[in-house]
């Protein structure tokens, strides 16, 4: 009995960000056409698009391959796997120490390793272009993304999320500053990884500036859908990363009763919604960099997140 | 045990004869390989059957009359020979059935089992005489392959190169064997293990060039490149994936066996260098557009992540940690074995691309997923593997490599508590270059569209290679899912060596395999295999069913301005040019120089690249060219009279003298 209530909390967590996903995608392209006085598309054009891209027909390059339709379904796939990973709600899920916060990043670093290659598949100039910046800004975010989780991992103890969530929420940790450079580093990373400005603009149609939409431009149909819903749960899965490592409170501890996890979602909402905001705040407040600024940009996440590192080597207190 | 092991080998050098003999018809091309997939087949099975039996030795009455040469099978040397001789067995079945296009079998078949029972002997051998001779004995057969095409271009510059540093390497070596023997002659390991080692810091540090110039640590790799991809793809593949193994396997055995306890500091010259050889041997990778030639490279950067296991080993053990020692020198070694399997069969692929389309070079590929989708299939795994992406192999030894490092800030020395979170940062950024070094190598390779007419006439490779290739793909999948199987098989190595060994794997629950305790770290390659597999097909049936299934082909979208010329699309040097203007300028001095014709001129801009290998410049350069000056002055020693001659012969005898009298 036991055993079926824990798969149906993590079958719940699983749906969730699945459903959820879009909506925090919805929510960021609304308050930023707020804040530059549009109206903005209704919270839920992100669900119709997906809709209406899955039951038009794909028009497919003549000389794509197989492994090209085969992409977005691995791409959905190891993302979706990656983000149902990531405690939302509660922590010590039934599969949560399946794989901990090095096997989530290398999840995502498959996702990409696919994606790149799919840029590559039809042959086009665009496509190459995209693969290319895209493993470029990977190689300086991937790194600081592996420092940031050393630097966690030796606060808490161990790179199992749910543990880490565990400790911080028990106040053990304080205010540290290795937390606050982790943090810095993270937000940088989540902007790189996910494809927003300053680094690459998710909205643009100007060939040259795209990085992310360059690589898919040769998707259409089912597969585009995919692929955007992929993209949509690699932001929510940031987000709950942030959440879940620095906003601990509310998250429900193995083993509670409903009203524990009733709690724990309506404040991971509340926390997705802050998070969406402050991305969309972030994201009108600042221009979109050239590319060859972004290893800069992501420089000093990878700085930082070793200095963190470093200074949990030599001080246990920092 | 050991006998039948070294009766195996022998079997393997009967070959020789045999291959002279038959070479020149086709069938003894099939006799000589099916011979020695049968018996590195056989090695294999023994060595599994020895990693956890007692070790087995034999003396022989052979080599030096008044030493005999001692053979040993342990558990160390149970791991290395079954690595290997699966190596050897791929090899040899692929070598079945590309062996067809030999263009001078002659010079391959003979030498080939020869070169098999070297490394198998090395591995085997228990006194420092028999190690030098079967070092040697590889080092020489496997040169023989290097030069098998040496009227192609370069070929005779990379053996050239290969042969001085495969001399320089066994030099050190010598020194090393001779100050572990002292100067009672010690030769055998067992006598050097019950001897308190003199100079352990000199031993490991004469260690760590000779086999580090096997192995290809930086900056002794310079060979590396240029000979492993100059021979036959098997033996290419035998020379990256196992012959630096081979060296890992010496290195491990003086360091952790024979050299005695370790002291702290050694592993910080281990940590440092192999923390760049790790990010060099990967940026050197991708500015290469030649394939067999990238993979030679890269071979270097996992070389390098094997020595951080190993070095992290050391530096625990130095400090008494045992269990963490147990777990980084787990990881090393379980990589030393992941990179065995996918780096033979990523050369494989090499080789049949090369058979199908007469090119190694890139830039004139493309679009062979269409014409070779098994061979395409299997390098794509091999690719996911090297990259160290789930739920294959290579993952779990860098995951291992990772939880290593989280370990170390409980080292007391403050030189480790610095060193290590950079070693670990370059190992991070190492693994995120490697995946785009290999979306470039299979990218450009496979996909696209054919950049010369020789990629579009490519045609599916021989059974046999595709066997080979098959089964190293499955192996790597197996090990990415169920490692803890070969984490436990490690175990009695490992304990042999640091004294303890990580907790019993297969018994944990859903085999996972937890390295310390649950609520520290654990990973599990099943689960994530099928999560992947499950909702990637949930997601694909769901869809189909009820959304679309319609699919129409069209010509590509390229926003609009689809060009019909395959010339336009990124090629390998465009793929990695953002990466070699981020790291490239500092690593390599790369200099990008515009070319753009006046206004009203018609003719093409040009772009010119130049990169400077500052290894190469700053320490092969002037050492070669003080030698050459040396040798210059040197030369008038051969014009002397006799007289000059035997006064110099005095003074060299009065000096040598002088040196003993002084002599403490």
């Amino acid at each position: 009995m036991a055993l079926i209530l824990d798969l149906a909390v993590q079958g719940a967590q699983m749906l969730l960000v699945l459903l959820l996903a879009p909506l925090l995608t919805g929510l960021t392209r609304k308050v930023k056409a707020h804040l530059l006085r549009r109206q903005g598309p209704p919270l839920l054009q992100p669900y119709r698009d997906l809709v209406r891209l899955m039951r038009k027909e794909v028009v497919l390059a003549e000389n794509a391959s197989w492994l090209f339709r085969v992409i977005p379904y691995l791409v959905f796939a190891a993302t979706w796997v990656a983000a149902s990973l990531v405690p939302t709600f509660g922590t010590g899920l039934l599969f949560s120490w399946s794989a901990d916060l090095i096997a989530i990043i290398a999840l995502l670093a498959s996702a990409r390793f696919y994606l790149a290659l799919a840029g590559l598949d039809v042959g086009t100039s665009f496509g190459g272009i995209g693969s290319s910046r895209e493993v470029m800004i990977a190689s300086l975010a991937e790194p600081a993304m592996v420092m940031i989780v050393f630097t966690l991992a030796l606060i808490a103890g161990s790179t199992q999320l749910s543990t880490m969530a565990a400790y911080l929420i028990s106040g053990e940790a304080g205010l540290r500053v290795s937390l606050g450079l982790a943090l810095i580093a993270l937000i940088i990373v989540a902007i790189a990884e996910n494809a927003r400005i300053p680094v690459d603009n998710p909205a643009t149609h100007l060939e040259l500036t795209m990085v992310h939409e360059a690589m898919v431009l040769e998707y259409s149909g089912r597969h585009l859908a995919l692929i955007d819903l992929a993209a949509s749960l690699k932001l929510l899965l940031y987000v709950s990363l942030i959440a879940c490592l620095f906003t601990p409170w509310g998250m429900a501890a193995p083993g509670t009763g409903v009203a524990a996890l009733v709690l724990g979602v309506v404040s991971y909402l509340g926390k997705l919604a802050a998070g969406g905001i402050l991305l969309a705040l972030f994201e009108t407040s600042i221009a979109k960099m050239r590319v060859f600024r972004v290893p800069e940009f992501l420089g000093a996440a990878l700085m930082l997140g070793l200095l963190a590192t470093l200074l949990r080597f030599v001080s246990g207190s920092l | 045990m050991v006998l039948v092991a070294l009766i195996l080998c022998a079997a393997l050098l009967a070959i020789v004869p045999i291959a002279i003999a038959t070479g020149r018809s086709p069938s003894g091309r099939i006799i000589v390989y099916g011979a020695s997939l049968v018996a590195t087949t056989a090695l294999v099975l023994i060595a599994l059957g020895s990693l956890f039996a007692p070790p087995s030795t034999v003396t022989l009455p052979l080599g030096l009359p008044w030493l005999g040469a001692h053979f040993r099978l342990d558990a160390l040397s149970a791991f290395f020979l079954a690595v290997v001789n699966l190596g050897g067995a791929a090899a040899s079945l692929y070598a079945i059935g590309y062996g067809a296009h030999e263009t001078a079998p002659l010079r391959v078949l003979p030498f080939y089992p020869a070169f098999l029972a070297g490394m198998s002997l090395v591995v085997l051998a228990d006194d420092a005489f028999s190690f030098l001779v079967s070092w040697e004995f590889m080092s020489l057969t496997s040169w023989a392959l290097v030069m098998a095409h040496h009227r192609v271009a370069d070929n005779a510059r990379a053996g050239y190169i290969y042969l001085i540093m495969a001399s320089a390497g066994t030099a050190a070596l010598i020194l090393t064997f001779g100050l572990l023997a002292g100067p009672e002659g010690a030769y055998t390991f067992a006598q050097m293990r019950a001897a308190y080692p003199e100079f352990g810091a000199a031993v490991v540090l004469l260690a760590l060039v000779g086999a580090g110039s096997k192995a290809g640590l930086v900056p002794l790799h310079v060979w590396l490149p240029l000979a492993h991809p100059a021979a036959p793809s098997h033996v290419s593949a035998l020379m990256s994936s196992v012959m630096t193994k081979v060296a890992v396997y010496g290195f491990v055995r003086i360091a952790f066996d024979l050299a005695g306890e370790p002291a702290w500091w050694w592993s910080i010259v281990v940590l440092t260098l192999a923390g760049i050889t790790t990010v060099m041997g990967v940026l050197y990778a991708l500015m290469q557009h030649d394939l067999k030639r990238l993979l030679a490279y890269h071979t270097v950067e996992n070389i390098g992540i094997i020595f951080i296991g190993i070095g992290l080993a050391l530096a625990f053990k130095a400090h008494g940690m045992a269990a963490a020692a147990a777990l980084a020198l787990t990881a090393g070694l379980l990589h030393v074995f992941n990179h065995s399997l996918f780096k033979s069969l990523l050369f494989f692929g090499a080789g049949a691309v090369l058979n199908a389309t007469g090119e190694r070079d890139m830039e004139h590929l493309g679009g062979l997923i269409h014409r070779m989708p098994q061979t395409a299939f299997v390098f794509l795994v091999g690719c996911a593997a090297i990259s160290a992406l789930p739920p294959l192999n290579g993952f779990v030894s860098e995951w291992l490599t990772f939880q290593a490092i989280l370990l170390s800030p409980q080292l007391p020395s403050w030189g480790l508590k610095l060193i290590v979170p950079a070693v670990g940062a370059l190992l991070a950024l190492s693994a995120a270059l490697a995946a785009a070094c290999f979306v470039k190598a299979f990218g450009v390779t496979f996909l696209g569209r054919p950049r010369m007419p020789a990629a579009e006439r490519a045609h599916e490779t021989d059974r046999f290679s595709l066997a080979a290739m098959g089964f190293l793909a499955a192996l790597c999948l197996v090990a990415g899912i169920v490692p803890g199987i070969f984490m436990d098989a490690l175990a009695p190595a490992v304990t042999s060596l640091v004294g303890q060994r990580l907790p019993i794997q297969t018994g944990v629950e859903w085999l996972s395999i937890v390295p310390i305790a649950e609520s520290r770290s654990s990973y599990n390659g099943l689960l994530v295999f099928l999560f992947m597999i499950i909702s990637g097909t949930l997601a694909a049936s769901a869809i189909h069913r009820l959304a679309s299934d319609r699919l129409r082909r069209a010509p590509p979208w390229d926003c609009g301005y689809p060009d019909p010329s395959p010339a336009t699309q990124y090629t390998a040097d465009s793929f990695a040019q953002p990466i070699r203007r981020v790291f490239g300028t500092v690593v390599f001095r790369a200099c990008e120089h515009g070319e753009m014709p006046p206004p009203g001129d018609t003719s093409p801009a040009r772009l010119t690249v130049t990169m400077r290998d500052l290894v190469w410049d700053t320490l092969y350069a002037p050492l070669a060219s003080g030698v050459g000056a040396a040798a210059d002055r040197l030369n008038h020693l051969q014009f002397l009279t006799i007289r000059q001659f035997l006064s110099l012969v005095f003074a060299a005898l009065i000096i040598l003298l002088l040196v003993l009298a002084i002599w403490p």
